[in-house]
């Protein structure tokens, strides 16, 4: 009976098996055996060594310190702005006695919208016209600023839409997490301090941020990993031939040595993103580290 | 004081709203201005003068979007179909079945959510080049299927359901398929749909694995097509058509965001997807 009973639930897990062995466990493994083939040759399916050539290859190419820059810039900027930014808006939203839950829909709406659709939106609003220098343009002479080109113009221009428009597309995530954070934070507290007479920014900084802490910490590290894999952002923006624009990322650069123009060459992104892997890891790891030791202990799970 | 951080909030919270609402109206609004009028603004118009349909009969003709739209909608019936049959069968085996080992094989299921697409799909595109899978619907649909993270939530949500119905089925001689059939999954139909809708606005939006694996536009998804739209066009640069098919693209999931958005708010406030 018991035999059987085993056998059936086998039975129930094995297509599920099958999926992760075969697109998941197998290919995770195939990945960094492709990554010390040297000189492997995509038709051919022959290598003629074993070693460390495809990483001093990735690690010298401009390409990648390029991409790998890009990437940096993107990180550095995008993750502390936009937590900080869905902090602000979490909170004051929050604070807010009606049209909540209208707010929230609106916030959330980037969330399920095509990345590639709406960043052409942002191609078209930052772009120019045949006979004009676009909207934003047309907005920056109200103030008197003078025409930028954002798509084809200098690296910060460039470097500026792009952090908008990933800005954009992370935040309705992070606001969610945030107000449902919020949400859950005991309201006895608040009464509590209030009895005392606490101010309204010790309450925020006593009270609210300590208890909201591990959502915080959590939407640090995933932003931090996401901002790390950024790509259809840029290739809405800046099109497919990203090494050209001067806008590739690091997951970019995998996808070009892959496939494409550039393409054919799958040691070389196999060692690329496992480069990429072991950065996410570093910072991770670092950051897990951080988090233990600034977030409050309720004692409990996270949640 | 108190008045001033009021008034603060509300233009905070009323300016984002605008921003975020803003690419949507310049959508729209530049899908219904002429090819001519557009690009003889010297001065881009925030309001529409002339508005025409022409730009959506372009759409539709001048790339086949409507084989993009159709090529999405059958990948994305499929691969969430495909999703949930083997989802359920294996939170089931993990929440009711049991078995020993069971508890470690999970814990290594779980580890697998680490794993990095872009470290996976690599070797998935040179495996399935090799089968001669590239420009096909199982390519796409196959590597698309498997995920950890709704098997986890089902089982969660299984495990909730009481023991003793189990055994009440059990002694009444009901199978364990029609129990999970007919008794489990009804029960636990929010989840299950809360799945099944962020499934499916994953595969709509889904760009990087169609990419890879299809370059023959009979094949291309929505995210490709509009892509595909933007490098090589209408035989020229036609922004308001291309606008026009932005639309008619976004169109289904807004309209699906609008009508499920708590439940969709609600599963991804729970599963805190996307990183």
């Amino acid at each position: 009976m018991m035999e059987q009973k085993n056998y059936r639930a086998i039975l129930y897990l094995l297509p599920a098996l099958l999926f992760l062995a075969v697109f998941l466990v197998y290919p995770l493994a195939d990945v960094f055996i492709y990554s010390f083939e040297e000189g492997f040759n995509f038709a051919s399916q022959v290598y003629h060594g074993i070693g460390l050539h495809n990483y001093r290859y990735v690690l010298r190419d401009p390409y990648f310190i390029q991409a790998l820059r890009n990437t940096l810039c993107l990180v550095a900027i995008t993750v502390p702005l936009s937590t900080g930014f869905a902090l602000l808006i979490s909170v004051a939203l929050s604070s807010l006695p009606t049209l909540q839950g209208l707010f929230r829909t609106i916030f959330f709406l980037p969330y399920v919208t095509n990345t590639l659709a709406v960043g052409m939106v942002f191609l078209v609003i930052f772009g120019r016209t045949p006979y004009s220098d676009g909207l934003m343009n047309a907005l920056l002479s109200v103030v008197g600023l003078g025409p930028v080109d954002f798509i084809d113009g200098p690296y910060a221009a460039k470097m500026f839409v792009l952090c908008f428009y990933t800005i954009w597309v992370v935040l309705p995530f992070k606001i969610l997490i945030l107000t449902t954070a919020l949400a859950s934070v005991d309201k006895q507290l608040y009464n509590a301090a209030r009895i005392d007479g606490t101010s309204r920014a010790r309450i925020f900084w006593r009270i609210t941020l300590p208890m909201i802490s591990p959502m915080l910490f959590y939407l640090i590290i995933t932003g931090f990993i996401g901002a790390f894999k950024a790509y259809s952002d840029a290739v809405a923006i800046f099109g497919t031939s990203l090494n050209n624009a001067g806008m590739n990322t690091l997951v970019g650069y995998v996808y070009d040595m892959l496939y494409g123009d550039s393409g054919g060459y799958p040691s070389y992104a196999s060692a690329a993103a496992i480069l990429l892997f072991l950065i996410i890891l570093t910072i991770t790891v670092i950051n897990l580290l951080i988090s233990k030791r600034l977030s409050y202990h309720t004692g409990g799970s996270v949640r | 004081m108190k008045k001033l951080v009021s008034v603060l909030t509300w233009i905070l919270l009323i300016v984002w709203a605008l921003l975020v609402l803003f690419p949507f109206y310049w959508m729209l609004l530049t899908s219904f201005k002429s090819y001519g009028a557009y690009n003889a603004e010297f001065i881009p118009r925030f309001i529409m003068t002339d508005p025409t349909l022409d730009n959506y009969r372009e759409a539709f003709q001048g790339v086949p979007l409507l084989k993009y739209l159709w090529n999405t909608l059958f990948f994305t019936l499929c691969t969430t179909a495909l999703m949930m049959i083997i989802s359920v069968l294996a939170a089931f085996a993990f929440a009711r079945l049991r078995f020993p080992g069971s508890d470690l094989l999970f814990l290594l299921l779980l580890s697998l959510m680490m794993i990095p697409a872009e470290l996976v799909v690599i070797t998935t595109f040179v495996t399935l080049t090799d089968l001669g899978l590239r420009n096909s619907f199982p390519g796409l649909i196959l590597p698309s299927v498997a995920s950890v993270f709704y098997i986890y939530l089902l089982k969660e949500n299984f495990e909730q359901i009481p023991d003793s119905l189990y055994y009440a089925a059990k002694v009444d001689g009901t199978s364990d398929l029609k129990y999970l059939l007919r008794v489990l999954c009804p029960m636990c139909r929010p989840t299950l749909m809360t799945i099944t809708i962020l499934k499916i606005i994953e595969c709509w939006n889904a760009y990087i694995w169609p990419r890879l694996i299809t370059d023959d536009p009979r094949y291309y998804l929505v995210s490709n097509g509009i892509q595909e739209l933007r490098e090589n066009g209408f035989g020229r640069e036609n922004i308001p058509a291309m606008m026009a098919a932005l639309v008619v693209v976004s169109l289904p999931l807004i309209i699906l965001f609008l009508v499920f958005r708590d439940r969709i708010m609600e599963g991804v406030a729970r599963g805190g997807l996307k990183g």
